[in-house]
Order: structure tokens, then C-alpha cells, then sequence
């Protein structure tokens, strides 16, 4: 009986291959091992970095569970179906982005959080699937190579709900959201050249973008671009994340064992600086392990993105991929000190959940896009 | 291919930038880390004071001795706390509070394990430091209401910052900071209060000690606030008041400032402070007396006949009635085609009746029929316009906005329609109409003012210590119009005869004083009693819970008011008595000298 059954769900009818169990379930055989070591080490590292708070563990271990079993939950939708929904998803992105930055207005101060239950929830987490998810849409459906008039109709879908989430205010994840929707057109075949220009363009827009800005992120960037500028206030976090990560040496002073994690006023230090306390404990050598692990699970992208049989799933694909490896590069590099403080969480290993829950949502993505396949024989 | 070159040249950046910093800078770096490492400390801002309108401190901070924890430095919590319950006494509380901290905070914060430790105890501490290592002394400020219960509703008081308030606050601006506002001008002031969180930024041995402090940024204390009570009248009004529970409003029509704001019973502040514990609360929510309860600001009462001097003033700016028309009162009013009859308080009627005699004696048939005559519209749209309905917009949190009861409003909430007797019952105040005693001050405060409104308030003014006193402006809203402006003195003239004719409703009141007052007594019914002529209405026979309350609404001196007075006795006719005793207290000559005197001599300081 079970045998049968077993056989027939490793070879459907019309099917002349058999399916691997990994298939079957729709996990991928690669990426599924590489997250679960990456979730388990982020565990290791914030029972550090909350200064062995057993409660902290706890709670990020059931965000952890949960955000799995959305993406496996995800894994089983097949790509022509996330298809269907790509419109309807980005305008209620949309709308839930107005509401929360209308309610900010009403009510005091920064308003990112819609509360949904056990967890709070950021719109802006949305538009990061909802924007690759309608581009990829769009381009599936008219005529590839891009041409100018496609990149128009492109921009504001990027850079609306881009612009809304900055005045929330939160740059980090609008640097993000750009980064999503660009990486479909680069996906989608626009010449360098063209990028080249219209990062000029952008250069251009930087005094326009300033204006935008918050104060606070005024004072950010400008702490970057010098540190002692600040010493008590922002720039504070960029000196005590180099003297924690410098004096890590090669192979870090040992788990538990940081003291300059533990300062007082780093309140960042189990969320966006979680990296500084991994460059303590574990030193060069175990940065490099993070980052070969980060890079193993963005070329497994990268391989889907290749393999991906029609338009939308390789610009999905691909804007997955691009996005995670974007978002741990930003981060790992504003606590190392080469790029501002904007404010990006390090994907999976960062105390909360709701980029989380994203990133998880994506990776389901890609393997849906990876086991729904069809397998044709060469 | 193009992905793969971009991604390695941003990862080969990485690499060689943790390269220069792990390798080739480490030993700085690791100097920077063990050897002298830098820490930055929070400083707690000073809590600003609150003050009366002369000067007199409702809150202050005091320095008490506490005992600090350092959970970190701790070796074995549980074991630490039992050994030091043999030197300091700890009450169940105290560690119930603290577990409730502990959750809160990081492990290298300070938390108070007990405030106000006694010299006795801090020397007892002193004695046996040694054994106790991450527990420490420490100065702090601890905020006191010297008052106690007198000024707990309006002032309100600090308490622990919570789990849910944590994630409202800035984290950054409090992280010094165990303390916010609760309730009241603590509440509603808060960001005033609390001032901004200071730095030192402190050079320290390997062991953690502070070797040297290398730069300060120095805490800016919170703002002094000043307000318009006078706590002297607020005294004087709670004790008006005699022990029985109510609320007394008094507002400066001039300006919209509150001079007295009383709820009683009310509850001491101070045990919010030290953390009350879940028993002593439980007792508090529990009792029978609800002191927790503020009534003159959340507290809904029907308004009774308090409401009649706003109706008639409608009535006669619609020209419906004039102040010559008069009724014959035979004790009840039918509406036509009905057998229904609403009965006057008094059974037998007040026989022929004019606005005048109609306010003075609260006679209830007379506007029976103005209610039919002008309708529901018109009721409501005064009653709005004089600020029921909506919240008066003081500067306290938790305010209620009552009701004004229209045929909407019972479709949607009781979903019956609206009958003609509903209307008419409206007039007296006993329908759905609720009301709080501030809105029903606010209200005579725009009588008492001929129409011109001010949004009511609690802050005079606030001051950072050394810097100038900056002064609230009051904030004038549109006034009400009438077309005659005369119709104003009308109503006021029949006000002042309740109190001045024998068989006006508040003669209690009393004669023999040297100020002019215009009124309106009130009666709220508890239990739903037939207005029957053949049954006596005995309150004494009655318990007490079913007793009606009393309202009593005045204004003095008639012309250019000083004080607008609202007083509401629950299961109690105390109120034109307690507003005798008010009104003498604030506008007796000798009285007025002294506050005059008090308030130069706030200025000259």
C-alpha cells in the first residue's frame, strides 16, 4: 500500500522520470541543510550577544520554527500560481505602506509595525517579495529584452513604495527594496551601460534624496563619513563594533568569552550589530565560515536562477539571490565600517522577525521554483 | 557571468576589510579591548517638579538610599538574595518586583531591589558589602507627592516602567531612566517631566573599574511645570465635601484654567511609586468606594436638571418662548395622542410658571413642553455647542466624551427607534444624556462668559531651572452667538433666583454674602421611581447606594465671574452646601488678598 502510494508520488502519470523524495516534498536538497545551519549558528551567536539571555533564544527559535514552516508551506505553491497573485500582492503592499505611514503621522514618532498576532508585522517586508514578484510578472509577459519604455513603466513600481518606506522612516529597507526591483531589470538583460547611466542619474539625485531625508539619517551618514565625529552618540556603534571585530585576532577570544559585546549602550548589539559579536568570539577565521556559508547559499541561487525554465522564475530567481547576498553584504559591511549605518539586519542570524519571515517566504520561493520543474530528457 | 564577478569583488572587499582589521590592526584593537576599554554610562535627568499656581510643591524628588543589583556580577542570584534577606528586610513584594525587572533589563544593567533603605539598614549594608558582590549602594532621587491622596487624580504619579511601556518609549533617552508617568499631569507631561538622558563617557581598567571620566555630556532635567490649581481651594473643596464621594470642578471663566479639580474618595500616589503591592491594588480595585476612579473626569452621571438653563437659552434664541410667556403647572404634561403622563418632581405643580420661575424652581412640566416644542435637533445642537458630547480636550490622558443622546445615536447603540417621550424626558437630563462633571464646569464656564469658550487646563506654565517661565496661552475656541445677546442675561437673572427666592431650588444656598451667584441644582435619579403623586419620595427610608445624586452648577460674582463651580455628590444632597463653603473660601475679600499676595511674591522669586 504505502509502497504504492510512495512509488506514485515519486512518478506521476504523465511523468517518465522518477522524482526524488527532496522533489517530492519540494525542499531543495542544498539550500534546505545550508539554512538549518545557518538558523542554528545565528542561535549560538545570540545566546552570546543577549548576554545569555535563555528567553531571548527561545523566542528567536520560535520565530526560527515558524519562518520555516512558511517557507516550506511556500515551497509547495507552484511558481504559475505566486504568478497569478503578483498584482494583487503589491497593491495591498501598497495600500498597508500608506496606512502605516498615515497612522506614524496620527500617531507619535516612527511607525513601521502593523500588529498582526504573534508577531508585528513591517509592510515594507512585503514590497521586498511584492516587487520582485509583479516585475518579474510584468517582464514575463511583455517582450524580453527590456526596452526604454518597460524601464519606465519599471521605476515607479520600484522607487514608489521605495520613497514611502525611507520616510517611514527606515533606509535600510528601502535600500533594499531598490536593490530587489533593480536586480529583475539587471536579471532581465539591462545593459551595463544603461545601469552605468542611470547610476550616474542617481548620483545626480543624492542633494534631492538629502532633503528627503530624515535627520536622524543625515546624522548617520555623516557619522560614516567620520566616526569621531560622533563619539557618544552614532558614531559610537561604528568604534565599538571595529574594536570588538579588530580585537577578535585570527580565531576570536571564544564563545561566551566577548567583553566588548557586553559595553553598555550598543542596544543594537543582538540585532543589527549581532556580526560585531560573531568577529569577537570567533575571530577571521570564523567570519570567513560565516561568509562561505552565506556564499554557499547564494550560488545554490544562483545555480536556480540558471536552470529556471521560464521568464518569471528566472527574474524571481535571481532578485531573490541578488537580494539576500545585497542584504548580508550591507550589513557585514556597516559593522565592519565600509558602508553607512542604515540599518539592515544580517538575514537569519538577527535578533527578530519580521525580515525574517521574508527571507524565508523567498527561500520557499526559490525552491518551489527548483522542484516544480518539468523534467524534460536531454 | 557579469552576477558572479560583482558578487566576488564585493565579497573580496569584505574579506580584506575584516583582513585589516582582524590581522593587520588587531593588536590595537585588542589594546582598545582589554587594557583600557572605553564605556559609556547613562545619566538619569532630574525629574521636573510640579507646582501649584502659588508655588506650592505637589511633587518633588527626594534622595533616598537604594539597593542595586547587577544581575552579571552576580555569581548565584537566588542564593545572594536569601543571604541578603538576613541583613535588609525584603518584603515579598520587593522580590516580586524585582523578578518583574529582571526580565526587563539586560544583565549588566543596575536594578533597584529596594528603595528608601533606612540609615540603619544602609550601615547594616556597609558592614557586610564584601559578601555581596554586585550589589551595591546607590543615590537616587525617588519621587514623593507630599500631598498624598489629596492631589492623586490630577497629578497622577510615576510607577516601574513596564514591558508594554518600554516598547513605546525611547529606549536610548530612558535607558538611565526606572521611572514614567502613570496618570495624570504625570502622564500627560511626561516628555516635560523626564527631561533628556546624559553621558559619561568613562575610561576603564581591565576589571571594569572606572579609572577616569573622559568626557560628559551632561543629563538636561526635565521641565517645572506650574498649574492652574490652587491647592489651597482644592483643600478646601475636598473637605467641602465632608467624606462623601463626588466630584468638584471649578474653572476660571476668564481662561479656561482649572482651579480645582477633587474626586473623592481618592488614593495616596506615593504607594505607586515604591511598586504597590498586587494585594494592596486588588484592595484598591475592589473597593466599594472606587478611589482609583476619577470622577470628575471619566466619571458619567445623567445631568438631571443642570441642563435646563441651556435648553431655555435655545428656546429663546429660536424665539420658541419669551421670557413673559408663562404656563399653568398642573404637576404633569401629556403629548397629544397619548394617555401618558410625565409627572413634575412636585405633585402638585408649581401653578403659573415663567422662564423665570420656571429655572428658579426647576419646574419640569415648563420644559416638558419646550422639549416638544423646539424638538430633539435643537436640544442637541445647544447641548453640543456648550461642549457635551465630546471631550472638553484638558490636558489629561483618558478623558470621556459622555453622551448627547439623538434618534441616530439610539438606533445605533440601543437599535430601538426614537419616541416623542424620549425627547421629552431629555429636558430634565434623565434620558441617555451622560455627562462629567468637568464637561458640565467647561459648560457653565461658557454661560458664566456670555458664549465665549476656552478649551479647560491644568498647565499654567513651565520652566527649565534656569532658563525663563514659559507661560501657557489659554486657547479661545469660536463662541456661541445668539441673535439677542440679551437672552443671556435673561437666563443668569433666573439662575441667580434659585438661590435668592425662598422657593428657589438652592435657597439652601444661603443669603447674607458679598458676591452675587447664579445657579442650578441637579438631581439623579438612581433607581427608575415612578414619579407617582400618591408615593412619597423618601430618601432617608432608602440605602444609601440607591440614594440620588446630587448636582449643583454656579457661577460668582454675576458680573465679570471669577470662578465657575460644578459639584456632583454621589447618593448624597451635600452639594449646595459644600459650594457655600467653596464660594465664601475663594471670593471672600480677605481670602483674595492673600492669594494676591502669595503670587507677587511668586513673581519676585
Amino acid at each position: 500500500m504505502l509502497t504504492d502510494y510512495l512509488k506514485k508520488l515519486r512518478k506521476p502519470p504523465h511523468s517518465t522520470h522518477y522524482r526524488t523524495l527532496w522533489q517530492c516534498v519540494h525542499l531543495d536538497v542544498f539550500l534546505f541543510p545550508g539554512l538549518l545551519l545557518l538558523a542554528t549558528i545565528g542561535l549560538v551567536i545570540l545566546f552570546s550577544a543577549s548576554s545569555q539571555n535563555p528567553h531571548a533564544v527561545e523566542l528567536q527559535a520560535i520565530r526560527l520554527l515558524f519562518s520555516f514552516a512558511l517557507m516550506f508551506s511556500v515551497a509547495q505553491i507552484p511558481p504559475v500560481s505566486l504568478q497569478r497573485y503578483a498584482p494583487a500582492l503589491y497593491v495591498t503592499g501598497l495600500i498597508l505602506l500608506i496606512v502605516v505611514l498615515l497612522a506614524g503621522h496620527i500617531g507619535k514618532g516612527a511607525q513601521r509595525w502593523l500588529n498582526v498576532g504573534i508577531m508585528r508585522f513591517q509592510p515594507a517586508e512585503i514590497m521586498k517579495l511584492a516587487i520582485p514578484l509583479l516585475l518579474a510578472w510584468y517582464y514575463h509577459r511583455s517582450q524580453l529584452p527590456v526596452t526604454l519604455k518597460s524601464v519606465l513603466i519599471a521605476l515607479p513600481i520600484i522607487f514608489i513604495p521605495a520613497m514611502l518606506t525611507a520616510k517611514q522612516p527606515d533606509l535600510g529597507t528601502a535600500i533594499l527594496l531598490i536593490m530587489a526591483g533593480c536586480s529583475v531589470l539587471f536579471f532581465a538583460g539591462l545593459s551595463i551601460q544603461f545601469m552605468g547611466s542611470s547610476s550616474a542619474l542617481t548620483l545626480l539625485c543624492i542633494p534631492m534624496a538629502w532633503y528627503v531625508l530624515h535627520d536622524y539619517q543625515r546624522q548617520r551618514i555623516l557619522t560614516f563619513l567620520n566616526p569621531e565625529r560622533d563619539p557618544l552618540g552614532s558614531g559610537y556603534h561604528i568604534i565599538q563594533s571595529k574594536i570588538a571585530i579588530g580585537s577578535g585576532g585570527i580565531f576570536g577570544k571564544g564563545w561566551l568569552n566577548g567583553t566588548q559585546s557586553n559595553l553598555h549602550f550598543l542596544p543594537e548589539h543582538s540585532t543589527d550589530f549581532i556580526f560585531a559579536i560573531c568577529g569577537e568570539e570567533f575571530g577571521f577565521a570564523g567570519s570567513m565560515l560565516l561568509i562561505a556559508l552565506y556564499m554557499f547559499i547564494v550560488m545554490r541561487g544562483l545555480y536556480i536562477t540558471l536552470n529556471a525554465q521560464d521568464t518569471f522564475s528566472r527574474l524571481l530567481a535571481g532578485s531573490i539571490t541578488f537580494t539576500f547576498f545585497i542584504s548580508f553584504f550591507i550589513n557585514m559591511g556597516m559593522v565592519t565600517g565600509i558602508l553607512p549605518v542604515v540599518g539592515v539586519p544580517l538575514p537569519l542570524i538577527s535578533y527578530g522577525g519580521s525580515s525574517m519571515v521574508t527571507t524565508m517566504i523567498s527561500f520557499g520561493i526559490l525552491m518551489s521554483i527548483q522542484t516544480h520543474r518539468k523534467l524534460v530528457t536531454t | 557571468m557579469s552576477t558572479l564577478i560583482i558578487f566576488a569583488g564585493l565579497i573580496f572587499l569584505l574579506v580584506i576589510r575584516l583582513a585589516y582589521l582582524q590581522i593587520y590592526k588587531n593588536d590595537v584593537y585588542a589594546t582598545q579591548s582589554t587594557q583600557n576599554w572605553l564605556d559609556l554610562v547613562p545619566v538619569e535627568p532630574t525629574r521636573g517638579l510640579i507646582y501649584d499656581r502659588n508655588g506650592v510643591l505637589l511633587a518633588d524628588n527626594i534622595s533616598v538610599s537604594s539597593l542595586d543589583v547587577v544581575p552579571a556580577q552576580v555569581p548565584d542570584l537566588s542564593k545572594t538574595l536569601s543571604a541578603l534577606r538576613k541583613v535588609i528586610l525584603l518584603t515579598d513584594n520587593d522580590l516580586v518586583q524585582f523578578q518583574k525587572q529582571l526580565k526587563q533589563h539586560r544583565r549588566f544593567d543596575e536594578i533597584p531591589l529596594k528603595l528608601r533603605l533606612s540609615e540603619e539598614e544602609v550601615a547594616r549594608f556597609a558592614e557586610n558589602q564584601h559578601r555581596f558582590p554586585g550589589v551595591r549602594i546607590k543615590a537616587r532621587l525617588m519621587r514623593r507627592y507630599p500631598f498624598g491622596d489629596r492631589f492623586a487624580h490630577v497629578v497622577g504619579y510615576v510607577g516601574r516602567i513596564n514591558a508594554k511601556e518600554l516598547n513605546e518609549i525611547d529606549q536610548t533617552n530612558y535607558s538611565a531612566s526606572h521611572y514614567i508617568g502613570k496618570l495624570g499631569i504625570e502622564q500627560f507631561y511626561e516628555k516635560a517631566l523626564h527631561g533628556k538622558v546624559g553621558y559619561e563617557e568613562t575610561e576603564n581598567d581591565a576589571s571594569g573599574k572606572p579609572i577616569r571620566t573622559l568626557n560628559e555630556i551632561k543629563a538636561i532635567p526635565g521641565k517645572n511645570l506650574y498649574l492652574t490649581i490652587d491647592s489651597n481651594l482644592q483643600i478646601v473643596a475636598e473637605r467641602a465635601l465632608d467624606g462623601h464621594r463626588g466630584a468638584i470642578v471649578a474653572i476660571d471663566p476668564a481662561t479656561g484654567q482649572v482651579l480645582a479639580m477633587v474626586s473623592e474618595p481618592g488614593f495616596d500616589p506615593n504607594a505607586f511609586v515604591l511598586g504597590i503591592s498586587y494585594n494592596d491594588y486588588q484592595a484598591l480595585q475592589a473597593s466599594n468606594e472606587k478611589p482609583l476612579y476619577d470622577r470628575a473626569l471619566r466619571g458619567l452621571y445623567p445631568p438631571a436638571s443642570t441642563v435646563k438653563p441651556f435648553l431655555a437659552l435655545e428656546a429663546l434664541n429660536e424665539g420658541s418662548i419669551t421670557p413673559q410667556d408663562s404656563i399653568y403647572d398642573a404637576g404633569w404634561f401629556q403629548l397629544p395622542n397619548s394617555t401618558h403622563r410625565f409627572h413634575d418632581w412636585q405633585r402638585y405643580g408649581h401653578g403659573t410658571v415663567n422662564l423665570d420661575k420656571a429655572i428658579a424652581y426647576s419646574c419640569d412640566t415648563y420644559f416638558y413642553r419646550l422639549a416638544d416644542k423646539i424638538g430633539i435637533r435643537r436640544i442637541n445642537h445647544i447641548l453640543s455647542q456648550f461642549g457635551f458630547g465630546t471631550p472638553t480636550g484638558i490636558d489629561l490622558d483618558h478623558e470621556l466624551s459622555g453622551v448627547v443622546a439623538s434618534p441616530e445615536w439610539k438606533r445605533k447603540v440601543k437599535g430601538a427607534r426614537w419616541y416623542d417621550g424620549d425627547t421629552i424626558i431629555s429636558v430634565i437630563g434623565q434620558g441617555y444624556m451622560q455627562a462629567t462633571p468637568l464637561q458640565l464646569a467647561n459648560a457653565t464656564a461658557i454661560l458664566a462668559n456670555h458664549g465665549k469658550r476656552f478649551v479647560p487646563y491644568l498647565l499654567q506654565g513651565e520652566q527649565l531651572p534656569g532658563a525663563h517661565y514659559n507661560e501657557q496661552k489659554p486657547i479661545a475656541l469660536d463662541p456661541i452667538v445668539l441673535n439677542d445677546e440679551t437672552h443671556w442675561d435673561t437666563v443668569i437673572r433666573a439662575m441667580q433666583n434659585v438661590v435668592d427666592l425662598p422657593q428657589g431650588t438652592g435657597y439652601r444656598f444661603g443669603q447674607h454674602r458679598k458676591y452675587t451667584v447664579a445657579s442650578k441644582t441637579g438631581t439623579a435619579q438612581i433607581t427608575v421611581r415612578r414619579r407617582n403623586p400618591n408615593e412619597e419620595d423618601n430618601q432617608e427610608a432608602l440605602p444609601e447606594k440607591l440614594r440620588d445624586h446630587h448636582w449643583f452648577i454656579t457661577f460668582a460674582p454675576v458680573l465679570q465671574p471669577k470662578i465657575a463651580l460644578v459639584i456632583m455628590t454621589e447618593n448624597s444632597n451635600n452639594a449646595v452646601k459644600a459650594a457655600r463653603i467653596i464660594l465664601d473660601y475663594y471670593l471672600e475679600a480677605e481670602q483674595n488678598v492673600n492669594r494676591l499676595s502669595q503670587k507677587t511674591e511668586k513673581t519676585a522669586s
